[in-house]
């Protein structure tokens, strides 16, 4: 079994940044801010990495749909292990308003396209926490999906055994490949890109592609109305005694 | 750039502060609300704070020694609002205290005699990372785990690991080591440039201002004179660090002694062979059995071990791991016990760095003085075994690790807080393991500092004419002795 692997990698604000936003109130501040590797995809193209470790997997394609910066994040995945890599370019102007119903055919147009036996990816992203790219994916292709997974596994009959996180603890299930995945925080621990294979992964190969070459329409869908912060927290209030506890929390009301 | 706020000096005026004992009192200097306003101009009044939680955050480290709290502190936002609140302390007489993560292990951020503490952790910035130069500059809110995290896209790291998730100013304030320094270095060769607040508020840059060439021979090396003056002759409010290649590969491994001399002298063996080891830690029966439960260990014995870790190329990883076998054996080492994988081998240094707290669950509510002497290398299974039976003769608990490649070991004695024998017998047991050092060409303090605990050794280690050399240091930098005073010297 030599499985084709299909990665997706989103290129997300750093998650140690403190997001602002930005003074339109229409979107945060991306300019000049770290962005990296949603932390949900790099534990994906670890497990890709993982399978072609054991010689389950034998090629795994990284791809991400974005503006030119994507490639970084791409190198990341080839600095990882992943052979090669897609680029989808979506213009800046377009890119706001890419949501998981546009990403999800084209990744399902990829899958189709390069003949990928798995997709994997991460159960969502960190800016978006939308978790419906992997499960609309899966729909495209009318391929069946184990999403939330935390657990992996080949079976002797070509089928995977695959544990997933639901509320309430955890559920396995066998899936028929060709399948989506999308994984969760305990499926592994990403490695850390060495120096030299991120050097290495300068000379992989890293294809261009359009939305028009694969045919996918990426009008936008939804309009932002606003953005806003969250509001700021009132500083609390000590007390002295359980009495004077009591008279504060029936002065608010909640007793 | 040279800042210097021209104030008169204000008239100290005594106010009586409820939160300080009456004997702290007699030594400290109560601070005028005329300074406090001050201070609130310039960082703003929601960076100042005088409540006495956050005052009693900032009155501990993880040292054992007890708890002292300052009369206020701030949390300066850029370096020109370090410099001017300094500048205002230093016209008032009032004595200034840097503060990080407050993960030292000497006291060294304990307001002897009150004052301020200068939180720095807001100034949170990585301001640049030059990969091709492999050098980065970071402000003191930037701890190591922080950074690393930040380096991990361009494949570099900063190898300083001293265990706790420390500010990597404050690191340098206490030229702090781990366990990656026998072949990475300690913070003393990893700095190339500091930014600094000298104690009357003036800016300066110890290497000049962005400099960061990987070497130098212009002027004295101030940059090193403020690495471990722990916070003694001013702020360091940015450091321009090293930094490396995450290697290719890198696997641990884990293996066994019949006895702590069999243990050491194999690492002494493995040194001489000039294997580039990346980490070579020691670990007696002890500890062994402390951190099998609090770590939960699987597949050890508690025997007096080494853990070890090699990185390199693939190649030279099996080279070396198969001479570093070959030697362990011959000094009856057990067969390696090995891990690869990313998260097995961060369990095993978790459970290395977190030695310290699997000793203290020996003796839940004990206090515990972890000892940090260094000695030449071909005297380490000496001084580590006379110190064992000191500590048996004691009939105390107490744990050893050690960075053996450094020649570097730790003690952690535990000692009933209620008991004043056990309390004196743990002191004296470190004083002891400090002596012994000094009497082997070594040093009282490896990589924690002298902070408040070891200063009597200072001048049997240095001799007279050193320390008169270094209190004129001190003098110069700080005539009236407000840098966070009662310390090192």
């Amino acid at each position: 079994m030599s499985l084709r692997v299909l990665v997706g990698c989103k290129r997300v604000i750093d998650f140690a940044v403190k997001v602002r936003v930005r003074p339109d109130k229409k979107g945060v501040v991306t300019d000049g801010v770290k962005h990296s590797m949603n932390p949900f995809d790099e534990i994906a193209v670890e497990e890709a990495v993982r399978l072609k470790e054991k010689s389950i997997a034998g090629e795994i394609i990284a791809v991400s749909c974005g503006p030119q910066q994507c490639q970084e994040t791409l190198r990341t995945a080839l600095a990882m292990g992943a052979d090669r890599a897609i680029h989808v370019d979506i213009p800046v102007k377009d890119y706001e308003a890419l949501e998981p119903f546009h990403v999800s055919k084209i990744l399902a147009r990829l899958a189709k396209d390069e003949k990928a036996d798995i997709v994997i990816v991460g159960k969502q992203a960190i800016d978006g926490d939308c978790n419906q790219t992997g499960q609309m994916t899966a729909a495209w292709l009318d391929w069946p999906q184990a999403t939330f997974a935390s657990k992996l596994e080949k079976g002797d009959d070509g089928t995977f055994t695959i544990a997933r996180e639901v509320d309430g603890g955890s559920e396995t299930i066998k899936v028929k490949l060709p399948a989506v995945v999308t994984v969760d925080l305990r499926l592994n621990e990403p490695r850390y890109a060495t120096l030299p294979n991120i050097m290495k992964a300068k000379k992989k190969p890293l294809a261009k592609k359009t939305v028009a070459e694969l045919g996918v329409d990426i009008s936008p869908r939804v309009e932002i109305l606003s953005v806003e912060e969250p509001p700021t927290r009132k500083a609390g209030e000590k007390v002295e005694t359980v009495e004077d506890l009591v008279k504060k929390l029936k002065d608010l009301g909640v007793v | 750039m040279f800042l210097r706020r021209f104030l008169p000096v204000l008239p100290i005026t005594r106010f009586a502060h409820n939160n300080q004992s009456a004997s702290a009192a007699a030594r400290v200097v109560s601070i005028s609300d005329k300074v406090v306003d001050t201070l609130k101009g310039i960082v703003g009044s929601e960076n100042l704070s005088q409540n006495e939680s956050v005052r009693e955050h900032h009155g501990q480290d993880e040292s054992y020694h007890s708890h002292l709290i300052p009369e206020l502190v701030v949390f300066p936002r850029s370096v020109e609002q370090v410099s001017e609140c300094a500048s205002v302390c230093y016209s008032n007489s009032i004595p200034m205290i840097p503060f990080g993560t407050g993960t030292g292990l000497e006291g060294g951020i304990l307001p002897l005699r009150g004052g301020v503490t200068f939180n720095l952790m807001k100034m949170d910035q990585v301001v640049c990372v030059n990969a091709d130069d492999f050098d980065g500059t970071v402000e003191p809110g930037v701890t190591r785990k922080t950074f690393n995290n930040y380096l991990r896209d361009l494949g570099l790291w900063f190898p300083v690991d001293p265990g706790a998730d420390a500010s990597l100013c404050g690191m340098a304030a206490t030229s702090a080591s781990g366990t990656n320094a026998v072949r990475y270095g300690t913070m003393r060769e990893n700095i190339l440039n500091l930014e600094v607040v000298l104690p009357d508020g003036r800016i300066m840059h110890t290497a000049g201002k962005g400099r960061r060439s990987r070497k130098t021979a212009a002027g004295y090396n101030l940059t090193n004179l403020f690495v471990g003056s722990e916070g003694t002759l001013g702020f360091i409010t940015q450091a321009t660090l090293r930094l490396y290649g995450v290697p290719e590969a890198t696997v641990a491994a884990v293996c066994h002694f019949p006895s702590v001399r069999a243990a050491v002298e194999a690492t002494v063996s493995i040194l001489q062979a000039c294997i580039p080891v990346a980490r070579i830690e020691f670990l007696d029966e002890m500890q062994m059995k402390a951190s099998i439960e609090y770590s939960k260990l699987q597949d050890l014995s508690e025997l007096p071990t080494l853990f070890l870790e090699f990185n390199g190329s693939e190649k030279s990883l099996e080279e070396q791991a198969k001479a570093a076998g070959e030697i362990a054996v011959s000094h009856g080492g057990s067969e390696f016990k090995w891990a690869k994988e990313h998260s097995e081998r961060n369990k095993l240094w978790a459970a290395r760095h977190n030695a310290l707290y699997a000793a203290r669950s020996l003796a839940p509510n004990c206090k515990c003085i972890i000892t940090d002497v260094a000695v030449p290398i071909s005297r380490l299974p000496e001084i580590i075994s006379a110190t064992k039976d000191d500590i048996k003769k004691s009939e105390l608990l107490a744990t050893i690790v050690g960075h053996v490649g450094d020649g570097n070991f730790h003690a952690c004695i535990l000692a009933d807080p209620n008991s004043t024998s056990d309390m004196d017998k743990m002191k004296e047991l470190a004083n002891r393991a400090a002596e012994r050092a000094l009497s082997m060409n070594g040093t009282c303090t490896g990589e924690h500092g002298v902070g408040i605990g070891k200063r009597h050794h200072l001048s049997k280690q240095l001799g007279d004419v050193t320390i008169d050399v270094l209190r004129s240091v001190k003098k110069m930098f700080d005539p009236k002795d407000l840098m966070n005073p009662g310390k090192v010297i």
